[in-house]
């Protein structure tokens, strides 16, 4: 009896320690794949990006795929991310990811993109830096929109209004082009939102490259 | 448990340490590299998405 309790109590602190080692996963571990997806679409779309130089299509871009970079000059030099088409939990462990459905970088309505706040790489953590004004590079194979940080705010999970083409007014008609990222809040919950809105401020063409 | 497994691994004290840290180490390689990955997407701690929507993304407008 006295054996069969001590083992039991053995197992219990061997499920504790491989507990602990998941977490320190979950919060170092996943980041390795999310770099290495990140190399992955990266080199993809510079690829598809260099064989179309010059040329137009209209192919779009399928989900799981690369679709554009992201770069926010506040969060360091070392801030840029593919966003990936598509938010389903696969997507979002690959790196930040657009809403299918709402608008493309620098159209008229909003560009949804959505990333996690820890774990996989973590590529919004510092969301919370952010502050009016700011910019919110993002880079297409033929322009690079500058976006300017207009807003923050928390809101529930739920609320997908922030995520309409106008934000919070879900029947508007969009006129702006705007952009929001959302994320976790607080860091390691998933009680709330965090939401970054911002709006086009300039468009800068691509040089073409030499083809 | 431990206590009987110590007891039955072969040798003197010094090569059942090591093969006890092997075992450990052997563990924690397999966990993480093989258990945790397959474990993890089955789990959800973290998803900065709106409208709860972990699959389902909003429809596309026409």
């Amino acid at each position: 009896m006295r054996i069969f309790i001590r083992s039991v109590g053995e197992l219990c602190v061997t499920a504790g320690v491989v507990l602990l080692l998941f977490v320190a996963y979950e919060l170092w571990g996943t980041g390795a794949y999310t770099q290495a997806q990140q190399h992955k679409l990266g080199d993809e779309l510079d690829r598809s990006w260099k064989a179309s130089a010059g040329k137009v299509t209209t192919e779009r871009v399928r989900l799981g795929h690369g679709l554009a970079l992201i770069r926010i000059p506040r969060l360091g030099k070392s801030f840029h991310y593919v966003i990936i088409e598509g938010v389903s939990v696969a997507d979002l462990r690959k790196g930040p990811g657009h809403y299918p459905g709402t608008a493309m970088p620098g159209q008229i309505g909003n560009f949804v993109v959505s990333g996690h706040r820890t774990t996989y790489l973590a590529p919004f953590n510092k969301l919370g830096d952010l502050r009016g004004g700011d910019k919110i590079l993002i880079d297409t194979r033929a322009k690079q929109y500058v976006y300017k940080v207009t807003s923050t705010k928390v809101v529930q999970p739920s609320d997908v209004s922030v995520a309409a083409p106008v934000p919070e007014r879900p029947r508007a008609n969009p006129t702006k082009r705007l952009i929001t990222l959302t994320t976790c809040n607080p860091k390691y919950s998933a009680a709330q939102r965090l939401i970054i809105f911002g709006q086009l401020i300039s468009t800068t063409p691509r040089v073409k490259e030499a083809s | 448990m431990y206590a009987w497994l110590w007891r039955h691994l072969p040798g003197d004290m010094l090569q059942r340490a090591g093969i006890a840290l092997a075992a450990v180490i052997v563990a924690g390689v397999l966990l993480w590299y093989f258990v945790f990955p397959w474990v993890e997407p089955k789990l959800q701690f973290d998803h900065g998405t709106v409208g709860g929507g972990t699959s389902a993304p909003a429809k596309p407008s026409p």
